[in-house]
């Protein structure tokens, strides 16, 4: 392993901050989907350099799960997208604000 | 060799995060999003992690990514961040906490205790060897997550269904 795993946890790091900063600056609700995702991807990337580093396998499965998990929270954001669009006619998450006092 | 991947690859990861928070249209987020994707891919061959690399290929490039750009098509939904926003200074402060955090971060991954990098044992991170770890030690999550994956299904259905249609 010639590239140090420090290098792999600087890229995940470098990654999740952009994911945060999508969420936090972004207003299309599925741009900040797509934020989410570069998160769990940056997670996902750490988990997988620590199991190449402590020669575990355990990272690896974990990565597994995130991935099963992943795939039902965008299947059912989506769907909360969609029915926010059918009755507000927006993605525009400022333009959601039915619960603000 | 393995050097010169990595670049490439974080270069590509790089790229395609930018890319997914900085341009107008969603489409284009999805395609910068499936840069990463790929990239990352790569970087799971580099730390010995084929299985997941093939996983990271059907499910998030195969899947994921198709199901955003069936939605933004299905939504023709432009950016619509023309107007200005309702809460006044709240982009300044989060490239402030967001510095912050970075820092913060960083410092973290900067200053772990070294660890010797292990030696691998033979078909590290092979289907069979993630499948053997599995189906011993994690056999109860794994049926956890065959439930989770049924209530998605039954409330992607039950969400998306037309409000008072017929089902």
């Amino acid at each position: 392993m010639t590239v140090p795993p420090g290098a792999y946890f600087a890229l995940s790091a470098v990654l999740f901050t952009l994911g945060v900063t999508g969420v936090l600056v972004r207003r299309n609700a599925l741009v900040i989907f797509m934020s989410i995702e570069l998160m769990l991807n940056s997670v996902n990337l750490t988990f997988v350099a620590f199991a190449r580093q402590l020669g575990r396998i355990e990272g690896q499965v974990t990565v597994f799960f995130v991935m099963v998990i992943a795939a039902v929270e965008v299947v059912v954001g989506l769907a909360i997208i969609i029915a926010i669009f059918r009755t507000r006619d927006t993605v525009d998450i400022d333009d959601v604000d039915l619960l603000r006092g | 060799m393995e050097l010169v991947l990595f670049a490439l690859a974080a270069l590509g990861a790089l790229a395609g995060g930018v890319g997914v928070i900085a341009s107008r249209l969603p489409v284009r987020s999805a395609l910068a999003l499936l840069l990463v994707l790929g990239s990352l891919s790569v970087l799971y061959l580099l730390l010995a992690a084929q299985f997941i690399a093939a996983l990271q290929v059907i499910i998030y490039a195969g899947a994921i990514v198709v199901l955003f750009l069936f939605v933004i098509m299905l939504l023709h939904a432009r950016s619509g961040e023309t107007r200005p926003e309702k809460l006044r200074g709240q982009r300044q402060a989060a490239y402030l906490l967001v510095a912050v955090f970075l820092a913060a971060i960083v410092a973290v991954v900067v200053t772990r205790p070294s660890a010797q990098t292990a030696g691998l044992p033979e078909g590290f991170g092979s289907a069979q060897v993630v499948g053997a770890s599995l189906f011993t030690g994690y056999v109860l999550p794994f049926e956890l997550a065959s439930i989770v994956l049924l209530v998605g299904i039954v409330a992607a259905v039950v969400i998306g269904a037309p409000a008072g249609g017929t089902r």
